[in-house]
């Protein structure tokens, strides 16, 4: 179902449309062969058919309405005051004979999961570039109203499967807002432990992956093994290497595992020194640097009315990150640096991840000596479940547990979103309850999503080789995207 | 209590115990759980999203909907009218560090709103999923078509009256129609 703007498929033969009768519109050799003419509405119409997407495909220029031709110039562009926008500029008129639209996935390793990108280009120019996205839609919103509050986090958490603590944060502390309570201390620093950790793992993935998709294959395989020891301790600590549900409202699933601080600090140990070793790798590696260093600029203005956030927003220079700017969790607490870079470019998308992994194990290094002592979830019986122990000694344990796991935990009416920074930008859950055990609506705000906007205007005017670097520096999660 | 036309002697007192929202650009301003939420009707819509992007609104951190059909009964302040559709969008102020909501209503009858892409250019995808979820069509959009469903699919699966529907599950022996 790929391949698009080639020829169409053959009807079943001619004998069967010789039967049909004469058709005017068709050519002689149309007629011959059974197909419609080549650039006749028959033909348009069968391409339409034949993939899934139809009109959410990049079309034509012929056949796309002058405003979707300007999404990735003058509508979106944010020009600095006095600067006149020139169209001709701007807009790569390029006779439509002359450029062709290719299809890049949804399957191919570079594209993250199953992005697909429609491009326009000419030779090896992109002209235009379209994402198109839902090959993964599982319709998690819907079935997150089916679930109670503390089944939420089972669902959450396989969205953004990168980083799937940040998915149960978002969700947790808006019901915990919706609940209005507040979780024990050590809790809450035990999540702040695990985000950063998923941070860096996430991180490494992305330097895998990136550097894979640059040529450096031999990244691919120590990314993913750095990241396989951040997933170890994970699975130590909550049984599972991803999926955690490890949050849930009210605190956490279970305390830290004994002697969880020495394979923090050797985690600690062990990492920066990897990162010097990939920043001899990578960093001053001129093929690199070519492939990075000026590709896909934005600026700061169009990168906030785009509504980019996390490295995107901050490779512009523009500092904000949520764990400062909105503090949530005990970010006010630790002490860290928010990175950003200059020219918004792909070097400073990776340099700001590459450093963002040193900063993270500067907050984890924190966090280990600071981790308070105490309730690791809050003791509130109407919420928490009780100990498996409790249930065989008492009457109202018993009942307790039975009325929380069958009819769960009401909360009040009303809305919240409280929002987080994933490794991604913004993340959170928008959760509207209705005073039952089950929420009426939770959307998440996915960053991958708002992310992926700006793939059109970095694209746009640059190599169709960098469009990879481009996607990869954007950093998307596909279940993120869909959802 | 809005109604002055026809003032009643009890009408200060339950005046003073329920103090009368405050307006932002015409529109009630309440505090929703420690957030800022303004609430508009339709047709204010458009007039306040360009005043709040002149004050400084200048990301769109999200727009997305919440079918209110079977939950009528939610708080709003005076002189909402409450819709079976809402859409929500959140707005972030980076020079002052401010958030804001907008809840504004769309009738089910119509279900129809002014996009918001020539003020922000991040709406473009929210709005897109909005419309594919719920039905919202987004006048001015520049390419609203579904986005997470494919594009003959009927329906738009996050009203409340879309089934999550069954899938039968035929086991070995087990009696015709047995579904899960």
């Amino acid at each position: 179902m790929s391949e698009t703007g080639t020829e169409p498929e053959p009807t079943d033969g001619p004998a069967g449309s010789v039967a049909t009768g004469p058709v005017p519109k068709q050519s002689l050799v149309g007629r011959l062969l059974g197909r419609p003419r080549p650039g006749s509405a028959e033909i348009d119409e069968m391409l339409r058919m034949k993939t899934d997407e139809g009109s959410q495909e990049l079309a034509p220029r012929s056949r796309t309405s002058p405003q979707e031709l300007e999404l990735e110039s003058g509508r979106v562009l944010r020009l600095p005051e006095g600067v006149q926008l020139d169209r001709g500029d701007i807009d790569v008129e390029t006779p439509e004979d002359e450029s062709m639209i290719l299809n890049l996935g949804p399957s191919h390793p570079s594209t993250h999961g199953v992005l697909r990108i429609m491009v326009e280009i000419d030779g090896e120019t992109v002209l235009r570039s379209k994402p198109v996205v839902g090959y993964l839609h599982t319709g998690m919103e819907k079935t997150g109203e089916e679930l109670m509050y503390h089944q939420g986090c089972t669902n959450v958490t396989r969205m953004d499967y990168l980083s799937p603590f940040f998915n149960e944060l978002g969700f947790c502390l808006s019901v915990e807002r919706l609940l209005d309570i507040e979780i024990p201390a050590r809790a809450v620093w035990i999540r702040m432990l695990m985000c950063e950790l998923n941070r860096i793992s996430s991180h490494f993935l992305w330097l895998a992956t990136n550097s894979a998709d640059l040529g450096a294959i031999n990244m691919l395989v120590y990314g993913w093994r750095e990241r396989e020891m951040v997933l170890a301790f994970f699975e130590k600590v909550t049984g599972l290497r991803m999926n955690h549900n490890y949050f849930r409202p009210g605190g956490v699933a279970a305390d830290l595992p004994d002697g969880w601080r020495d394979d923090v600090l050797a985690l600690c140990e062990a990492i920066p020194k990897r990162m010097d070793e990939y920043d001899d790798l990578l960093t001053g590696q001129p093929i690199l640097q070519n492939r990075l260093v000026g590709v896909g600029p934005i600026d700061a203005d169009t990168a906030i009315s785009l509504g980019l956030t996390g490295p995107l927003l901050r490779s512009t220079g523009v500092a904000w990150d949520v764990r400062r700017d909105v503090p949530y969790l005990a970010y006010d607490k630790v002490d860290f640096d928010v990175i950003v870079g200059t020219n918004g470019d792909c070097w400073d998308r990776y340099a700001i991840r590459f450093n963002e992994i040193r900063e993270s194990i500067r907050i984890i290094r924190q966090i280990a000596d600071a981790m308070p002592v105490g309730d690791y979830r809050i003791q509130d019986k109407k919420i928490t479940p009780p100990p498996r122990s409790r249930i065989d000694e008492s009457m109202e344990a018993l009942i307790h547990h039975f009325k929380l796991y069958t009819e769960g935990f009401r909360v009040p009416p009303g809305d919240a979103y409280v929002p987080v920074e994933s490794p991604r930008g913004e993340s959170g859950c928008y959760i509207v309850s209705d005073g039952t055990a089950k929420p009426y609506r939770v959307h998440m705000r996915s960053a991958s999503l708002t992310n992926l906007q700006a793939m059109a205007p970095l694209a746009r005017g640059g190599l169709l080789a960098d469009t990879i670097a481009i996607v990869s520096t954007i950093d998307p999660v596909l279940g993120d995207v869909d959802r | 209590m809005s109604d002055q036309s026809a003032p009643e002697p009890t009408a200060p007192e339950t005046e003073a115990l329920i103090p009368p929202p405050e307006l932002l650009h015409g529109c009630p301003l309440v505090d929703s759980r420690g957030a800022k939420v303004v609430h508009c009707n339709r047709e204010d819509y458009l007039e306040l999203c360009r005043a709040l992007e002149a004050d400084g609104h200048s990301m769109p951190i999200g727009l997305t909907g919440v079918d209110y059909l079977t939950h009528p009964g939610r708080d709003l302040p005076a002189g909402i009218r409450p819709e079976r559709f809402e859409v929500v969008v959140e707005l972030q102020d980076m020079a002052h560090h401010r958030r804001l909501r907008v809840r504004c209503q769309v009738p089910a009858s119509d279900p129809r709103l002014p996009s918001l892409f020539d003020l922000w250019p991040g709406t473009e995808y929210h709005e897109r999923e909005t419309y594919d979820m719920f039905g919202v069509v987004f006048d001015g959009h520049p390419d609203l078509t579904r986005i997470l469903m494919p594009e003959d699919w009927e329906g738009h699966p996050l009203r409340k009256d879309y089934d999550t529907g069954h899938v039968p599950v035929q086991f070995k022996e087990a009696p015709r129609g047995a579904t899960i």
